[in-house]
């Protein structure tokens, strides 16, 4: 099993950072999930990591030995694509017993091997069939069988179940949870899709535009993020951002609404602020709590019936339209254009520097 | 005019106008008799024509109708050691030439396969050779082998003409001089068709093949070589039917000699229909068992290639 270093590593083409100056380091066995929009480096990232593409500066570490320029067959890790990248002209069995034959394994222990993988996935049953034949959540059984049967320190899987159709896509999700669980294998797991990232990882590695913009637990991402693009980006939908003037412990947000802020994050916003300034405040859905009276007001502009809970779509009334979303239970009903009164859970509340768009840290 | 007359009198579509109209089915037929004509008359019939001369002691400059002789000329030619001994060599030959030509054909496709400055002008004028008309290669090749004033002999070192080889004069080197020859003019082809298969392989593929630490020689064995084998094997089955049919290269380059050094089994059919006593009848005889074996060794191949193809 491995640790993975990555020492101020960037890509450039040309002029053009893929990956800005990163770093980050991988403990042994854990699951890092590198989370982002399309073109945000999270691939080139995890195929610099494999060898399959050139770093333009830093350094990769694994094991503390410098892999920086080595070839991916001397890095002693296995690569998940996204498209399978199965070998068409060979069976299941052949493209299983492919890494093994490279490396000149005896016969006999190929047929162990490529067994041993094929029970714990659960396709012996299709052995002798060509990838071709196959359904997409098999051919990428058959891809992490392959990766498997080598042993390799470190796994790498790029968008492994974005192939997959949604039903599939839960289905691998867990199968592939278990298996880091059962090998304790360090595993790179690179996505777009944000509730795959919170649900597999042990770290999420949030990036855009080349640059890593927080890393942290799942929990760290989705509660605290670093900056208003996580917070935008983490959930579904985003966390809510209202900007607003602070001044003596209020903020004053939109549609005329007044925000008294909490102690702790009192101080901290004196601190930076001083007596008064703009700041943005930010909460999940979920932060709120409806009825029961509440400093804020607003108009329910719509009710999304999720099965689980309502969604609302809260009109402050402001000039700008502001909307909040707030999660409600099932078993209340908001008609629309009600006037309701909400309040926020203190705990669940995070503010943001207007100019720097980076989260504000509690003075406890 | 017309289109004023149109709009007068706007008839239904489904019923015939009155002007002269003709239905997209027999458009289709005036389209394709022409041509059907045409191969009936220098194809069909000459094929059916020349399988009953085969039975017949017919020679086209005797003056006399075709007499029927049941299988006399496929007894004579199949109990005639002298024909035997044509296809041996013919064989020799497509064995020798093709397999030259698969081996270098694939390695050029293999040199050229990564984009380089101007490799696409290096491939227009590799496949030159594959453009000119065999009796043109043939003359020119003969030029070029001429033991006084040849270039082909300097080139291989032999600088002085007295001793030089005499290739096309020598019955030992002139089967080596045509599969010289033919290896130059259509070793392009193989790589084309080769170039093409090798640029099919998604470089995903490769990819996947390094992550799997196989070797070099692992990823060609493994994964190039069987994803080129079916193009390669219609190059191969293609010119083996062609080296088989080896006829204008060698009228071109030796006239079969010299004796019948290179009498390949289409200038020994030939030589029957129109040479010395014309035996058009026995020439035809000759032309079907030929067939009889292209389509035979045609059929082990596609075969392979099924087999290839499904694995």
């Amino acid at each position: 099993m491995a640790t993975i270093q990555l020492q101020q590593v960037e890509k450039k083409f040309g002029d053009v950072y893929a990956v800005q100056p990163m770093d980050l380091t991988i403990q042994d066995g854990e699951f890092v999930v590198l989370l982002g929009p399309s073109g945000c480096g999270k691939t080139t990232t995890l195929r610099m990591i494999s060898g399959l593409e050139a770093v333009s500066s830093g350094q990769i570490l694994l094991n503390g030995r410098d892999v920086t320029w080595a070839h991916p067959s001397d890095r002693d890790i296995a690569f998940v694509f996204q498209f399978f990248a199965l070998y068409p002209h060979l069976s299941v069995w052949q493209n299983i017993a492919f890494p093994l034959q490279a490396q000149g394994e005896s016969g006999a222990e190929v047929e162990k091997r490529v067994a041993e993988v094929a029970a714990l996935l659960r396709i012996e049953h299709l052995l002798r069939l060509r990838p071709g034949a196959l359904s997409g959540g098999d051919q990428q059984r058959i891809a992490l069988a392959r990766a498997l049967v080598r042993r390799p320190a470190a796994f790498l899987m790029d968008e492994p179940l974005g192939a997959l159709d949604a039903e599939l896509r839960e289905t691998m999700r867990a199968e592939i949870k278990r298996l880091h669980i059962d090998q304790h294998a360090t595993t790179v797991y690179v996505t777009h899709d944000q509730i795959e990232a919170m649900a597999m990882g042990d770290r999420i590695v949030v990036m855009s535009n080349a640059v890593v913009q927080q890393v942290g637990t799942p929990a760290d991402v989705y509660h605290k993020p670093h900056n208003l693009f996580v917070a935008r980006f983490i959930g579904s939908p985003g966390m809510n951002l209202l900007s607003g003037g602070y001044a003596d412990g209020i903020v004053a947000l939109p549609g005329g609404n007044r925000y008294p802020v909490p102690e702790a994050w009192d101080r901290a916003l004196r601190a930076r602020l001083g007596q008064a300034g703009r700041v943005i405040v930010g909460f999940r859905p979920e932060a709120t709590r409806i009825g029961g009276g509440g400093a804020l007001t607003a108009t329910v502009y719509a009710a999304d019936m999720h099965g689980g809970y309502t969604m609302l779509h809260l009109s402050l009334n402001g000039e700008d339209g502001e909307m909040v979303h707030a999660r409600a239970s099932r078993q209340e009903h908001f008609k629309i254009g009600e006037v309701v009164r909400f309040d926020l859970h203190p705990d669940m509340v995070r503010f943001f520097d207007a100019e720097t768009e980076v989260a504000l840290e509690e003075v406890r | 005019m017309l289109k004023h007359e149109a709009q007068a009198t706007p008839a239904p579509a489904s019923r015939p106008s009155n002007r002269r109209q003709i239905s997209d089915r027999s458009l289709s037929q005036l389209f394709i008799w022409p041509t059907l004509i045409l191969l009936i008359i220098i194809n069909i019939f000459p094929l059916f024509y020349s399988l009953f001369l085969s039975f017949t002691n017919y020679s086209a400059i005797a003056n006399r109708p075709p007499e029927w002789i049941g299988f006399t000329n496929f007894d004579r030619l199949l109990n005639s050691n002298d024909i035997w001994g044509y296809f041996s060599l013919t064989g020799r030959y497509a064995l020798i030439s093709v397999g030259l030509q698969t081996v270098i054909g694939f390695g050029l496709a293999l040199l050229l396969r990564k984009k380089f400055r101007g490799s696409g002008i290096v491939t227009t004028l590799i496949l030159i050779p594959m453009m000119l008309s065999p009796v043109v290669v043939g003359l020119f090749w003969k030029l070029m082998f001429n033991p006084a004033y040849g270039i082909f002999n300097y080139l291989v070192g032999f600088s002085n003409p007295a001793t030089a080889p005499d290739w096309l004069a020598s019955p030992s080197l002139a089967l080596w001089a045509i599969i010289i020859v033919d290896v130059w003019m259509w070793s392009p082809f193989v790589m084309l068709l080769c170039l093409s298969g090798l640029s099919a392989i998604p470089d995903y593929l490769y990819e996947a093949a390094a992550i799997d630490r196989a070797s070099a020689w692992f990823q060609f064995r493994r994964i190039t070589l069987p994803q080129v084998a079916p193009l390669l094997l219609i190059a191969v089955l293609f010119r083996t039917i062609e080296a088989f049919k080896a006829f204008d290269l060698v009228m071109g380059l030796t006239g079969g000699g010299p004796g019948n050094a290179t009498q390949m089994i289409s200038v020994e059919i030939y030589s029957q229909a129109f040479l010395g006593q014309f035996r058009t009848g026995r020439a035809s005889a000759l032309a079907y068992i030929v067939l009889v074996i292209i389509i035979a060794v045609s059929n082990v191949y596609i075969r392979t290639l099924n087999k290839v193809r499904e694995g």
